[in-house]
């Protein structure tokens, strides 16, 4: 049954495709919700994949699409996904632009809008909360010790708190401070 | 069919130069949708991505659909899709196979280790961005925290979310007297 990856590749990406509203990471959530389903996505991957879709050009949905459909399936699978997210996109928008013009200044459609963008805002911040469980908690050494202080990695807290600072003051690209972590990783050893 | 190749090429361009996506995107989609090729107005290139951005999925990819279509129907929104999608798949393929042949090696764990860090900060980061332009009232908080809830602690699809919200706007609408 080795065609049933694809077939269920392109359904689940079909299906971000069709309910990632918002673009960014909005496709994030949707990844998340397949790694806890199938096994051929691993959540382990899914920072990295993060790091690479951010750091590479293209449109991040379609990076991360490519990217889990590779490691899902190969070369054929990150076609199948990033066709599949596509293809919702180029259906909705054939029919908007043949049946309704000024589609987003009809007020239900700014109303609806109003109230999906804190939904999707929630959304991505329950998918970085799933970040932050691998990257800087450490709940399993604490499930083992039972010890507060093994809660947190420390050098981790410390990085994150630096990175996000100067983020807020210096702006700049993502790129910058994903090298910069990377090396202050190996540096650190973290 | 040189309309269909340039539109392939152009947006090949814009999809394999621009960082980030979303709006990264829009100034490299002014100077060669607009101001190089002439495909399209500012203002309706303004339209066409506000239209994007309120349509489900990526912003980039129904931009270049609505350019495409437009232009030359089906065949241009092919087209100009596939241009937009091309550099990505390629790029992406590639440093995804190095990653899975490097990923034995100590150096390049504690690499991503430090890279996963980073990623919290992105994130957090975008929270934080579409916090300030999305959440407006009460209602826009109680939808966050129930997506969040949703999602993080009941392990909820993001499918029922995004519906569940989307109907929250059509009974806020007929609330308001449902105005066309």
């Amino acid at each position: 049954m080795e065609w049933m990856v694809f077939v269920l590749l392109f359904y689940e990406f079909f299906k971000a495709g069709l309910f990632a509203v918002g673009g960014g990471l909005a496709t994030l959530p949707f990844l998340y919700d397949i790694a806890a389903r199938y096994d051929w996505l691993s959540a382990a991957v899914l920072p990295d994949m993060i790091a690479v879709s951010e750091s590479t050009p293209g449109p991040i949905g379609v990076n991360m699409a490519t990217y889990a459909g590779f490691n899902a399936a190969g070369v054929a699978g990150s076609l199948t996904a990033t066709v599949a997210l596509v293809t919702p996109s180029v259906l909705v928008i054939i029919c908007i632009s043949k049946f309704l013009a000024r589609f987003n200044e009809k007020p239900v459609v700014q109303s609806v809008f109003a109230s999906l963008r804190p939904a999707v805002a929630g959304l991505i911040a329950a998918a970085g909360w799933q970040v932050f469980r691998v990257s800087i908690f450490t709940l399993e050494r604490f499930a083992l010790t039972r010890d507060l202080t093994s809660l947190v990695s420390l050098p981790a807290l410390l990085l994150f708190i630096v990175i996000f600072v100067l983020m807020r003051k210096l702006g700049g690209h993502p790129i910058l401070y994903i090298a910069g972590a990377a090396v202050v990783g190996i540096v650190l050893g973290l | 069919m040189k309309e269909l190749w340039d539109m392939f090429l152009t947006f090949c361009r814009i999809g394999g130069l621009t960082f980030g996506g979303g709006y990264a995107m829009l100034p490299m989609l002014q100077k060669e949708v607009v101001e190089r090729q002439g495909w399209a107005t500012e203002e309706e290139l303004m339209d066409y991505y506000a239209i994007g951005q309120c349509t489900p999925g990526v912003i980039a990819v129904n931009t270049a659909t609505f350019i495409g279509y437009k232009r030359r129907g089906l065949a241009g929104a092919m087209c100009a899709t596939a241009g937009v999608i091309f550099p990505s798949l390629v790029i992406i393929t590639v440093i995804a196979a190095f990653i899975q042949n490097f990923a034995d090696i100590p150096a390049v764990q504690h690499a991503f280790a430090g890279i996963r860090v980073a990623v919290c900060a992105l994130v957090l980061g975008a929270v934080i961005k579409l916090w300030k332009s999305g959440v407006k009232n009460t209602v826009g908080v109680i939808l966050f925290a129930a997506a969040f809830l949703a999602t993080a602690i009941l392990g909820l699809s993001p499918v029922w979310t995004v519906i569940a919200a989307g109907l929250v706007g059509v009974v806020r609408w007929k609330k308001e007297g449902g105005k066309k």
